[in-house]
């Protein structure tokens, strides 16, 4: 079978040691504005270590074929790799079967195909979709369009002002109407890790199926699918240190089968006649015409360096960062951090006294920090703390206690400048 | 990239924090709503048009520095001019902003707008710096909203 290049060095890490990990990742070793790369902004996407870049580029040099139709040697090797990342992402979300991951382009493809399958299957007049206060547009605007159409409605559970779900009022929610439920893992715009585990085994006593958006969850926790029993799944590899432009979907197998295809074309069919198309199996059914070939390998890459790291390494490096940055951070005046749940991975939104998230950012940029400004495609997070935008630093394991450092210089930089 | 210091000049940071014509202006005949997604900047800009003349020109809402700043010096700038060269300084002020970098311009014939210069180095906040500008445009046209998108 089709190894990547790196394979053979990537066992598994002895201890975790952060300046040896950033030597895989080039990007870092780059000047930005003549300062060394801060990067922060790893919600938005995060960076890639030579293993995954080399993987792709061996793909294009070695390997470029198309999959399922060749009998030809290149197309026989690049399905079998193709195949095989999708096996990598099986054992990464521990799903039962690899005909239960279906290729996407990320977690917004997927959150789409469900509420255009089983969501326009499934949902009718009356009924009732459930998301939560904190959701990513990604995960709000299908279901709204989807009740729209079905004249369903949409109830969003409400949060705290420290940004945590108010699991009483999702108990006032869930009703007989209630036909699903959709909740993100990890708030991007704030931090917040929900109790999903909890929110699913309420919407199981009812029999309602839940969709975990977990394009933020699968970089900084250990993911189980058949442990939280979720029914979907779904993230995007670019936020795995993967490549843009792939991402998966998780579906119990029996809720995939009975779905109707979301694209028709080439590869998800059986057999075609001028009458009649039969659709192929499970994955293949939902996944119409050539796909990102080379992004699920490079995925399947990703997912390698992942194993290899180690995740609960990666979770406590992250822990002492989050509680690092927020303590100095708490230390600024007219600094405030939004979102302060008590369980909240490595990522801090803020706001300033009199100075605006752009300004902040701009600033930032001019000592090399990377961070996101705005409002994180969460526009309803922003109108529920009253606020336009936030400034938001996300920490990935490669970052460092002396980037925070810089972060704080960088922030009373910015009070320099506006004081 | 070009010095920090060029961006936030000192004009820009004191229309920032004292922004002018920060008001709503009571008499009023034209105005409309101006709204930047990408980083939530949003502002309203009133107008008294008097025949063909601004009479009266404020703005209300919230925003970057840039963006406020640049509604401000605007406010102080149109305020008494015509419909006309509202129009031209418009021109003018969207070449200040989106020329390329490096490209040799007469700031002198730009006055006060030449401390909007430094922008053009930074593409992303170009659009900060011209809602003002858009929604001063919607509201002579009666057009009530104005997006950088
Ligand atoms: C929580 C969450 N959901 C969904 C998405 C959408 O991911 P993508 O743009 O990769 O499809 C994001 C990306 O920012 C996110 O943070």
């Amino acid at each position: 079978m089709y190894q990547t290049t790196v394979q053979p060095n990537l066992k598994t890490i002895e201890a975790f040691d952060v300046e040896r990990v950033r030597q895989d990742f080039p990007i870092l070793q780059r000047l930005i504005n003549g300062k060394p790369l801060v990067y922060l902004d790893n919600a938005a996407t995060s960076q890639k270590p030579y293993s995954v870049i080399d993987t792709v580029r061996d793909y294009y040099s070695m390997l470029n074929s198309n999959v399922h139709r060749g009998v030809h040697y290149l197309s026989e090797q690049s399905t079998l790799a193709y195949e095989d990342a999708r096996l990598k992402i099986k054992e990464f979300l521990n799903a039962i079967s690899a005909c239960e991951i279906i290729y996407t382009r990320g977690a917004t493809e997927a959150i789409n195909l469900v509420a255009w399958t089983y969501g326009r299957t499934h949902i009718a007049e009356g009924d009732e979709v459930i998301i939560s206060a904190m959701e990513h547009h990604a995960n709000i605007v299908p279901w709204q369009l989807l009740c729209e159409e079905k004249k369903a409605k949409l109830k969003v559970i409400p949060m705290t002002d420290e940004g945590e779900l108010i699991m009483e009022e999702y108990d006032k929610l869930l009703s007989d109407r209630t036909k699903f439920v959709s909740i993100v893992q990890i708030s991007n715009s704030l931090g917040t890790v929900n109790p999903i585990r909890e929110v699913i085994r309420k919407a199981h006593e009812r029999n309602i199926p839940v969709l975990v958006d977990g394009a933020q969850g699968v970089s900084h926790l250990k993911v189980d699918v058949q442990e939280l029993d979720c029914d979907f799944y779904v993230f995007s590899g670019h936020k795995l240190f993967g490549p843009t432009g792939i991402g998966a979907l998780y579906g119990k197998a029996e809720l995939l089968q009975d779905m109707p295809p979301y694209q028709t074309g080439g590869d998800m069919i059986r057999s075609v006649t001028f009458e009649k198309t039969i659709f192929n199996d499970i994955p293949n059914k939902f996944e119409a015409g050539t796909p990102n070939i080379a992004g699920a390998i490079g995925l399947g890459a990703a997912i390698d360096y992942m194993k290899y790291l180690k995740m609960d390494e990666v979770a406590k490096h992250e822990k002492g960062l989050l509680e690092y940055a927020t303590q100095r951070l708490n230390e600024i005046d007219g600094v405030h951090i939004i979102g302060t749940a008590k369980n909240k991975a490595s990522l801090i939104s803020f706001v300033m006294d009199n100075i605006h998230p752009h300004d902040i950012g701009t600033i930032l940029d001019s000592e090399g920090i990377a961070i996101r400004t705005g409002h994180h495609c969460c526009q309803p997070v922003m109108q529920r703390f009253c606020i336009p935008a936030t400034a938001r630093a996300s920490f990935a394991f490669y970052n460092t206690k002396s980037e925070i450092d810089k972060l704080v210089y960088g922030i009373q930089k910015v009070i320099r400048v506006f004081g | 990239m070009s010095e920090l210091s060029e961006l936030y000049q000192e004009v820009i940071l004191d229309h920032n924090k004292s922004p002018r014509n920060f008001r709503k202006c009571e008499t009023c005949n034209h105005d409309a709503e101006g709204y930047n997604p990408l980083c939530g900047d949003h502002i309203f800009v009133y107008i008294d048009l008097q025949g063909d003349t601004i009479k009266d020109i404020s703005f209300q809402g919230s925003g970057c520095a840039i963006s406020k700043s640049s509604a401000s010096l605007m406010t102080s700038i149109l305020k008494g001019k015509t419909k006309q060269e509202a129009l031209e300084m418009f021109n003018k002020f969207h070449e200040v902003v989106t020329s390329r970098i490096g490209s040799e311009q007469d700031l002198s014939s730009l006055g006060k707008l030449a401390v909007f210069s430094g922008v053009r180095d930074y593409p992303s906040r170009v659009k900060c710096a011209s809602l003002a500008w858009h929604t001063m445009i919607s509201a002579l046209k009666e057009e009530k909203s104005a997006s950088t998108e």
